[in-house]
């Protein structure tokens, strides 16, 4: 005891510093956020709650599979499935809650997110106990969940209870505080937080930086890896109900949030070699993402080139970023 | 004898480098004379490694200027280093594993045959060419990777702890064909923390401390206590503590084995292994190369399954089917290899925290104050240096493997499986590592420890196994221990047998008495 007292400070120290280290990159983005808020402002002068509103909104399923994405990610796998698995989901809850009862809705929600559960355990088990790739099995159960959502529903239909809508649009309280925002947090804020501080979230961390050693540490691998893509599957059922809540039907053809949420993933600081980054990061990442495409609108760039324009952006800022660290890293 | 610098081969004056707040070298400076074997010496980040980087193109140098044959250079390169005749050959085998050996070779355009030529030489002749890199043993890959340096005859090669993973033999060919470079006019540098390597071969030796050179010693006989002086900088304490231990070593012989291995089996190496660790000592194992010490410790540790035998935890058979396991009973493990052990982008909190999470089946969130208590223990035991902790990677290799200790003591450990814990690690570590492990000892805890340095057996252990083609094959007390006992025991020779060349020039010199009563198989 008496010998570890002089140790405490230097351990606080020590903690401190990599804690405002390892979220750098998190208040980066952040501060790169409020210079493209400051900028949208300045082109568009009109922007302002509804534009958040509409920001908050927009943003909220492709955050949730950007969170989706970077769990997996951080365990050193990668899931290409997220995109399929919240338009089954979404789907799902659309055939199921159409012309029912709220009640009925909040029985669907929970066994829409149980599914989530069991895609991602089917996704995880394939990996784990196959040995195939993960990207090649996640890249065939996107085919996979792609085809149960047609086969659910072939045609852009369904409908959703109208306390899920509410929950997405309008505001809190301030008009400032947009709803889809605090769902998000919230959800994220309930999962990940404690997860993060849990020895899951440990092995989690750990399996992505060294898989090896975590064995040879006494981590169950494979087990954590599946439930890596269990809460993967879980973060993508909320972005598929998010989907039928902010849309009101369900659609069975994938959005492109698996390739949004890699992109996202990689601008939000989590490495895609696994171990490192959180999901903080990646929120943001969308949030920039999608900022930037909402000022090439008031630009008036022509679509496709904004297209082009998005993807230079993506890796110049991964490069400057990256740079930066570098550069700290030397100085 | 005196050269003026153009007769020197390579002289190095004032190299810097930094790598943000660390300084790897401040005022590094190295003469090369042609036809010289020459040491460079340094505790682990003395910045060896470096400067051999920086001279070998792989790094560049903040400051400084190094010059070939009086000629000042800048290599931008490996490559361009190669053509100009610097050749190094590191810690890590630069062959890419899934090419076969051929195709190795045409990547970097080495001459067939004069590698076939030194692959000869170095006791490697019937090699097949057309076999994987990925399929080969370490040590075999390093020893072609010599012989890929060889063959394009380079005026300088530089070898970084070459001799750290080869066997006996082997290290007794690479020390003979190191030793032969002289003949033709040109040099060798070479790192090693063995110092009797750096007695049997070079003929001077320049020491880094703390990224500068503190000086340049002959090497003859005693020059070791000169040399180890300059790396630690300080009088050298020779394992104080450990004189004293012997008393601990009694046990009660009514006291029952904290493990047991019976007959254990397992792969084509390991046949038949047997012994009993108690607690309060530490067991030592003694094996060259490959006689199935990897497959023992992997089966001990629960990461491979026996073939056959039986393991006993404190009297009660056990089976283990994955590390957690045997790390449940009790059973922890040290690997060599530091990259197997630790979360290299983690921090030292979360390294040294992530086994115990198999110390609880709960999932539930970690108990913040009382895993940082048992974190700031483990460091503070381990003298750990953490200024850099924020990721492991960032520290030195004896900082790393504390840390891979650390995470143990402090869940407080009941037996350790330490396999060589203090490879390619500086001498100062090195002790406090040997010191633990006696601590360990003294409060209870049973210790396996296989080690590649006989000397430490002698330092650190009770009683020692010898394993031999899979088998154990003599138990040496530890007063019996000494190098050339050892040695023969891990060649299965009897004591009127003739030892090898390279061992008998290495120990047998100054111990004749000691080796004639070598031991045979002890009960």
């Amino acid at each position: 005891m008496s010998a570890a007292a002089p140790s405490v400070t230097t351990g606080r120290t020590i903690s401190l510093a990599s804690v405002a280290k390892g979220n750098s990159w998190t208040l980066g983005l952040i501060g790169f956020l409020a210079l493209l808020l400051v900028f949208t402002k300045l082109i568009q002068p009109s922007y302002g709650v509804t534009g958040v509103q509409g920001l908050a909104i927009s943003v909220l399923p492709l955050a949730l599979a950007a969170v989706a994405q970077a769990i997996v990610v951080i365990s050193g796998g990668i899931d290409l499935s997220i995109g399929a698995m919240m338009a089954l989901t979404s789907v799902v809850s659309a055939t199921l809650m159409k012309g029912q009862t709220d009640e009925f809705g909040v029985v669907v929600v929970v066994g829409v997110l149980l599914l989530g559960l069991l895609l991602g355990a089917v996704n995880g088990a394939l990996v784990v106990v196959t040995r195939v790739p993960d990207i090649v099995v996640t890249l065939a159960m996107s085919f996979v969940w792609a085809g149960c959502a047609l086969l659910v529903l072939k045609t852009p239909g369904g409908g959703s209870a109208q306390w899920l809508k509410d929950l997405v649009s309008g505001s809190l309280g301030n008009e400032w505080i947009p709803k889809a925002a605090v769902v998000l947090i919230s959800v994220v804020a309930l999962v990940w937080i404690p997860l993060r501080r849990s020895r899951l979230g440990l092995s989690i961390y750990a399996i992505g930086s060294n898989r090896l050693a975590a064995f040879r540490s006494g981590v169950p691998v494979g087990r954590t890896r599946i439930i890596a893509y269990v809460l993967t599957g879980l973060f993508a059922a909320l972005g598929g109900l998010s989907l039928t809540a902010s849309t009101g039907i369900g659609t069975p053809v994938p959005g492109p949030y698996t390739l949004m949420s890699v992109a996202a993933v990689v601008l939000g600081g989590v490495a895609l070699s696994g171990g490192r980054g959180g999901v903080f990061g990646a929120i943001v990442a969308v949030m920039v993402l999608q900022l930037i495409r909402t000022d090439m609108t008031f630009l008036r760039v022509n679509t496709n080139l904004a297209v082009v324009a998005q993807g230079a952006i993506l890796i110049g800022v991964v490069m400057i970023g990256s740079l930066i660290q570098l550069r700290r890293a030397r100085g | 004898m005196t050269l003026t610098s153009t007769d020197l081969l390579l002289e190095a004056t004032g190299v810097s480098k930094t790598y943000g707040a660390v300084v790897a070298l401040k005022a590094a400076s190295l003469a090369v004379r042609p036809g010289e074997v020459h040491a460079l010496m340094g505790a682990n980040g003395a910045g060896k490694s470096t400067l051999v980087k920086i001279l070998t193109g792989a790094v560049h140098p903040d400051g400084g200027r190094i010059a070939v044959r009086g000629r000042e250079r800048v290599v931008h390169s490996p490559a361009e280093a190669r053509h100009g005749g610097l050749v190094s050959v590191y810690q890590e085998p630069a062959l890419i594993p899934d090419l076969d050996i051929r195709a190795n070779l045409r990547l970097t355009e080495t001459p067939l045959e004069p590698f076939r030529h030194w692959l000869a030489e170095l006791g490697l002749g019937d090699l097949d060419l057309s076999s994987q890199a990925r399929r080969m043993p370490l040590a075999s890959l390093r020893i072609i990777d010599l012989a890929r340096a060889m063959a394009i005859e380079p005026d300088v090669l530089m070898l970084d702890e070459m001799t750290a993973t080869l066997p006996a033999n082997l290290t007794e060919r690479v020390l003979e064909v190191v030793g032969r470079q002289r003949d033709d006019d040109r040099s060798v540098i070479f790192i090693s923390h063995r110092m009797i390597e750096i007695a049997a071969v070079c003929d001077r030796a320049t020491v880094l401390r703390e990224g500068e050179t503190v000086g340049v010693v002959d090497v003859t006989a005693g020059s070791e206590e000169r040399i180890v002086e300059l790396m630690l900088g300080q009088a050298v304490d020779e394992m104080p503590a450990i004189a004293d231990r012997t008393a601990t070593a009694e046990r009660h012989p009514e006291a029952r084995a904290r493990l047991s291995a019976r007959g254990i089996a397992a792969g084509t190496k390991l046949h038949d292994v047997s012994f009993d660790l108690y607690p309060g000592e530490v067991l030592g194992v003694v094996a060259l190369e490959g006689q199935g010490q990897d497959e023992l410790f992997d089966v001990l540790a629960g990461s491979r399954r026996p073939d056959g035998g039986e393991l006993l935890v404190d009297g009660a058979p056990v089976s283990f089917h994955h590390p957690a396991d045997a790390i449940r009973a009790g059973l922890v493990y040290i690997p060599a290899d530091r990259a197997e052990a630790l979360l290299m982008q983690r921090s030292v909190r979360e390294n040294i925290a992530l086994p115990m999470i198999t110390r609880l089946v709960r999932w539930g969130p970690i108990d913040a104050s009382d895993e940082r208590k048992k974190v700031e223990g483990g460091i503070s035991t381990l003298q750990i240096d953490t200024r850099a902790g924020g990721e492991v990677r960032r520290l030195s290799g004896g900082n790393q493997q504390k840390v891979t200790i650390a995470r143990w003591v402090a869940g407080g450990v009941r037996t350790m499986l330490c396999f060589d814990p203090t490879r390619g690690i500086d001498i100062r570590t090195k002790q406090q590592i040997y010191l633990l492990l006696r601590d360990l000892a003294e409060s209870g805890a049973a210790v396996l420890l296989y080690t590649s340095e006989l000397k430490e057996v002698q330092l650190v252990c009770d009683r020692a196994i010898v394993i031999f083609g899979g088998r154990v094959v003599a138990e040496v007390a530890v007063a019996d221990a000494d190098e050339p006992a050892l040695l023969r025991a891990a060649y299965n020779l009897k004591s009127d047998a003739v030892m090898p060349e390279f061992a008998a020039a290495e120990v047998i010199a100054d111990s004749e008495a000691a080796a004639a009563g070598a031991p045979r198989s002890e009960p």
